[in-house]
């Protein structure tokens, strides 16, 4: 295989685990609490997605299947918010991590339950469609994971630096205290951010098991992203995407060039070094970071 | 004279156990500025949150236009009319200037009032207008202490909760901005609740003063009667020894911005 088309699908990859690692900075900004549940919420994304789309299941058509499915995630992530960690308002950030670890064995026995063991894969339109490009072979759904990933970013920069509410999402996360004396509504304004939350871990999921099967396990795979997170420096939305993106490309590298059985180490070997040289993160907004 | 527009009846607050404020009565009357002093530790600040609603009060009441506020949530409080500029600035570090007086109007949707009020602001402030892209947490500390006023006034309030304009900031600076503070009163007929430890300062500004201690009303009168009183002077000189504590504890608290 090409150096080129192992960067693609590496880039592919990193693009979900940059979407997951999305998510983490997204709560851990709004709530200083690491959500440990985001990759299992990802997993959720994608077999909710499958239960609506795939003929085994209902069967809606795939473009129908899509929006139904980010407003369920959408939901999920502020009834979370709403009937759960908010009553843990007050207690410790321990306590809040403690408990999204609880809920990601939730929602694998859950999903196990709903949909069983078995790896599956989404039903979708670009399935094993193929793009040539130069000599490259390109799937087409790492192309779509990319091009999504980027619409995405850029509709979420839009969102947070052009909007009233992106604003105050921002406000609320960088000084709560001061988004209160401001009459910004903090509580409700953290229950939107758990929603949008629900909605990039769904669409991580979507693109995930459009290019790959999953099964209730998959979501472990958030400690990758959880890993991104930190490399790219956890208060960071640009940085956590791009960790995300940097962990996607070393995998395929490191099982290529490294020994077999060294290879997986290869991003949390990154994660050590990025830790021991730059303990704020590559991408780190250090000032955000207040006590 | 006219009815008080905002009447402080007999307030408690607490910190768990430790009672903070016990048992305060105030008034402000429109178009007033009525100055709080107190040392350290008084009590000031803690009643400014009971008033905005970041605390609930145990006990008492207070009424703003007529309405009972106690106990509301903060984003109430500030749609009623009362905004709070906190103690220690509490910009938004990472947002822009213009980003910071576009929070300071989240309660409000009326497009063309927050332009009006944006353009207000930037008539007082002429440095913020010129820093507008700048983000507020690479200002001066006298700029943040601006922009946090003017993030106020962006709520379009009808009385402010001024909590210590002048910490840390230099004799001229202060000046500057209690020049501005009073020019509002004037112009805009704001009605403030100023805090500060510096006495003669805002007793200067101000038509009504309270003097505060240990979560109590121990005095008050007409401003200018207070600033001949002899047990304000002594305090105001007790002040001036806080004063230096003070610089120091701003100095501390700027390293995280
Ligand atoms: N977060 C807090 N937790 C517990 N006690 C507090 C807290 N903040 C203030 N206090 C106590 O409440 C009292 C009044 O404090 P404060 O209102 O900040 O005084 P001031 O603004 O006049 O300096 C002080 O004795 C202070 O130690
Ligand atoms: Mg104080």
């Amino acid at each position: 295989m090409d150096n080129a088309q192992l960067l693609i699908s590496g880039l592919a990859n990193g693009c979900v685990y940059g979407l997951i690692a999305l998510g983490f900075v997204l709560i851990y900004k709004a709530t200083e609490a690491v959500n440990f549940a985001q990759g299992d919420f990802m997993m959720l994304g994608a077999f909710v997605t499958i239960g609506l789309t795939n003929t085994e299941y209902m069967g809606l058509p795939f473009w129908l299947a899509l929006p139904i499915s980010l407003m369920i995630m959408g939901a999920l992530g502020y009834l979370i918010d709403r009937l759960i960690i908010r009553r843990l308002f007050g207690e410790s950030q321990t306590a809040v991590v403690i408990l999204t670890i609880a809920l990601g064995f939730v929602i694998r026995f859950a999903a196990g339950l709903i949909w069983g063991h078995e790896p599956q894969t989404l039903q979708n339109p670009l399935a094993g469609k193929e793009i040539r490009f130069g000599g490259l072979v390109l799937g087409m759904e790492d192309v779509a994971v990319i091009v999504v990933t980027i619409l995405l970013t850029w509709g979420l920069y839009v969102f947070f630096s052009k909007t009233k509410l992106g604003l105050a999402m921002q406000g609320a996360s960088q000084n709560q205290l001061a988004a209160y004396y401001m009459g910004i509504p903090v509580k409700r304004v953290q229950g939107f951010i758990w929603a949008l939350a629900g909605v990039v871990a769904g669409i991580a999921g979507i693109l995930f098991a459009a290019k790959g099967s999953v099964d209730p396990t998959t979501g472990l795979l958030g400690i990758k992203a959880f890993a991104a997170a930190v490399i790219g420096g956890f208060g960071s939305l640009p940085g956590a995407l791009a960790g995300g993106l940097i962990v996607g490309v070393i995998e395929p590298f490191a099982s290529r060039y490294v020994a077999a059985g060294y290879s997986q180490i290869a991003p949390y070997a990154l994660l050590l070094a990025v830790l021991i040289f730059r303990p704020h993160g590559l991408f780190s907004q250090v000032r955000v970071k207040k006590v | 004279m006219n009815e008080p527009i905002l009447r402080i009846r007999n307030i408690e607050s607490f910190y768990g156990p430790i009672m903070a404020i016990r048992g305060v009565s105030l008034d402000v009357h429109p178009g007033q500025i009525v100055s709080i002093l107190g040392a350290n530790g008084a009590g000031k600040t803690t009643l400014m949150k009971t008033v905005s609603g970041v605390m609930d009060p145990e006990k008492g009441r207070i009424t703003f236009d007529g309405q009972q506020i106690q106990g509301s949530e903060p984003h109430k409080v500030v749609q009623k009319g009362i905004v709070h500029v906190p103690e220690g600035r509490e910009v938004f570090p990472l947002l822009t200037v213009d980003e910071n007086l576009s929070l300071g109007a989240y309660t409000l949707s009326d497009k063309g009032q927050i332009d009006h009020d944006r353009d207000l602001v930037f008539s007082y402030f002429p440095v913020l207008k010129e820093r507008r892209g700048q983000e507020a947490g690479t200002l001066s500390g006298g700029q943040q202490q601006m922009l946090a006023i003017g993030r106020g006034l962006m709520a379009n309030p009808r009385i402010m909760l001024l909590d210590e304009p002048s910490l840390g900031l230099s004799p001229l600076l202060v000046q500057e901005i209690f020049g501005i503070l009073k020019r509002l009163n004037d112009e805009q007929k704001m009605t403030m609740m100023l805090v500060e430890q510096n006495a003669n300062a805002a007793l200067e500004l101000a038509h009504h003063g309270y003097v505060m201690e240990i979560g109590r009303i121990v005095m008050d009168g007409a401003a200018d009667v207070l600033l001949q009183s002899e047990d304000i002077q002594n305090f105001y000189l007790g002040v001036q020894e806080e004063g230096a504590r003070e610089n120091r504890r701003w100095k501390r608290k700027k390293t995280w911005r």
